[in-house]
């Protein structure tokens, strides 16, 4: 099958390097490709240069070598251009705090070159259920709201791509789920999302395609679904009647391992072969005259393989 | 240009100078009026008539450079200090907008503000001493370009700052012994000729003698001397703003 012709990224990052003036080098080299209307989650451990890229992109730090392209514009020789598409919402929650809610909206659609708007304003502050705090000073919000403010701030000159830092830290459950749905809604309506969480089931339920940054270097870029069925190993857990001092000698070679003092037999397989081996485990099993109580199996998380993918670098 | 950029920076400026209004304004009157007590009335008493003009009135173009020269570093440099401080610089640094743009949003909400402390403490002066001002358009010209000339030195201080002493290190340091020495309160034609030509280097001589210039005709400097100063003040104070742009200098480390 021939695969579909891919549209031409809404932004493409090339060899993006960044050395602080400290002599640190946050970035080394970082090539990615992000497609038009896609979530993309980059994944990676503290300090792995997540915000610094987001920051090169946008224009806060300037990046130390590479180029940066926003809907095939240069981000530093046109950045009148690919800013004016680009919403930022930061990792810190900073604010002023004694301005109202309402007006440091409206400042940033102004900022960012847009007329005045009264009805998209409303809308973003009612989505994000601001509209009635619309007046009080930012002072007087939770962290939450806050968080929700800067959200609107970025929303509200209408961007074509979204970056999301870390938009969940330190945010209650519902609210996370309400700013999925949010996030989801959005990319209904053409908007590119780029989210950068320590979550790693945030990125399993939300996004198309994940990248994994750590150390300055983007070490993957996968379809969400791919990576999960590449990378994602099942188990078949058997817990034991009568626990097993090591493996029988009669299944050694076989991907088997005991855990819980010997009380679980553990089975490794992969998911997609076409031969599980499981009947034939079972049936040996059986022949052994060793006995289960329960079985279960389980697929190892997104959380599972970005352990796998970061702990050998470290 | 980003018009919609301009005006919301600019009215942000204005309105978070609105909330402060009351002590940004009434500080320097209060001094201003203190000054006017000691210097005018106890002082300038005893004082001969300096070029012609009573010792009150003589002061009152220095008294009004004074707080402009203050107030205008003071404004300009926490304008931009804050949004560094509370990290919202964010938000400034990731807009299609111009250094220009920004400087001009910034600067000239300052460079407003300053001018309407000049006026009113002017207005302050004038109830305490009678006087008359011979060329009010140059006045304001020359209330306009100090207060554009030292908001941009305020702003590239604010830039550069990275903590609250390093914003009153310059200002008290520099501009606060330059402008007692700037011949606010005497004519530099009083002090002993060595000094007189050590006062030609301080620029703050030009900016107070073009201002008084304005006031009653007469100065210790040529005013195309002045005015030049101004100019190179300004020139000198873009081309280091616009240094600290080009490079991210402390804004995009
Ligand atoms: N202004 C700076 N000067 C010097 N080094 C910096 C600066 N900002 C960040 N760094 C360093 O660059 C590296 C990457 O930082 P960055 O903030 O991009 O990480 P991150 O992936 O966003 O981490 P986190 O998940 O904690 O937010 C870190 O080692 C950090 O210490
Ligand atoms: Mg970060």
């Amino acid at each position: 099958m021939l695969a579909p012709p891919q549209p031409a990224p809404i932004l493409s990052i090339r060899g993006l390097t960044k050395t602080y003036a400290s002599g640190f080098q946050a970035l080394k080299g970082v090539d990615l490709d992000i497609r038009k209307g896609e979530i993309f989650a980059l994944l990676g451990p503290n300090g792995a240069g997540k915000t610094t890229l987001i920051s090169a992109v946008c224009g806060i730090v300037t990046a130390t070598s590479g180029t940066v392209t926003v809907a095939g514009y240069d981000n530093v020789a046109d950045y009148r251009r690919t800013r004016a598409m680009i919403g930022l919402v930061p990792q810190e929650l900073s604010t002023n705090a004694f301005e109202p809610v309402i007006s440091t909206i409206r400042f940033s659609r102004g900022l960012f070159g847009k007329p005045p708007n009264p009805a998209h304003v409303e809308k973003v502050l009612r989505t994000l259920s601001l509209w009635d705090k619309r007046n009080s000073r930012i002072m007087e919000l939770s962290g939450g709201m806050k968080r929700r403010v800067l959200i609107a701030k970025a929303l509200s000159h209408e961007p074509d791509i979204l970056f999301l830092d870390e938009p969940t830290a330190g945010v209650d459950v519902e609210l996370r789920r309400d700013m999925w749905e949010m996030v989801r809604a959005l990319r209904e309506t053409g908007v590119t999302i780029i989210l950068t969480t320590h979550y790693i089931e945030e990125a399993e339920e939300m996004a198309d395609r994940i990248g994994v940054i750590d150390k300055g270097e983007l070490i993957l870029v996968e379809e969400k679904k791919t990576l999960m069925a590449k990378l994602g190993r099942k188990q078949l857990v058997l817990h034991l009647r009568e626990p097993l001092a090591a493996v029988p000698d009669a299944l050694a070679g076989q991907p088997l391992e005991l855990a819980q003092d010997g009380h679980d037999l553990i089975y490794t397989f992969d998911a997609q072969a076409e031969e599980t081996g499981i009947p034939a485990l079972l049936k040996r099993l059986a022949d052994l005259g060793i006995d289960f109580k329960d079985l279960q199996t389980r697929q190892s998380s997104l959380e599972d393989i970005f352990v796998s993918l970061v702990r050998p670098r470290s | 240009m980003n018009v919609y950029a301009l005006r919301a920076i600019y009215r942000f400026e204005m309105d978070r100078m609105r909330r402060t209004l009351l002590q940004s304004l009434v500080t320097p009157v209060i001094t201003t009026s203190l000054y006017f007590v000691v210097f005018g009335s106890a002082i300038g008493g005893r004082m001969a008539e300096i070029d012609g003009v009573p010792y009150a009135a003589y002061i009152v173009p220095g008294l009004v450079m004074l707080s402009l020269l203050t107030e205008s570093i003071f404004n300009a440099s926490f304008g931009i200090y804050m949004p560094k401080f509370t990290g919202t610089v964010y938000e400034i640094l990731s807009a299609p907008i111009s250094p220009f743009e920004i400087i001009l949003g910034y600067v000239g909400a300052a460079a407003t503000k300053s001018l309407i402390l000049g006026l009113v403490i002017l207005a302050t002066a004038r109830l305490f001493v009678p006087f008359e001002i011979l060329h009010p358009l140059a006045m304001i010209g020359f209330l306009v370009l100090t207060a554009v000339a030292f908001c941009l030195l305020g702003f590239a201080i604010g830039v550069w700052a990275d903590g609250f002493e390093k914003m009153q290190i310059i200002p008290m340091m520099i501009v606060m012994p330059l402008t007692f020495l700037g011949g606010s309160f005497y004519s530099i034609k009083m002090l002993p000729a060595f000094w007189q030509q050590v006062s030609l280097f301080n620029p703050v001589v030009y900016l107070v003698n073009g201002f008084r210039w304005s006031f009653y005709g007469q100065a210790d400097v040529g005013i195309g001397a002045s005015l030049g100063m101004i100019a190179a003040f300004i020139a000198i104070c873009i081309a280091i703003i616009w240094w600290m742009f080009r490079t991210g200098y402390k804004l995009k480390n």
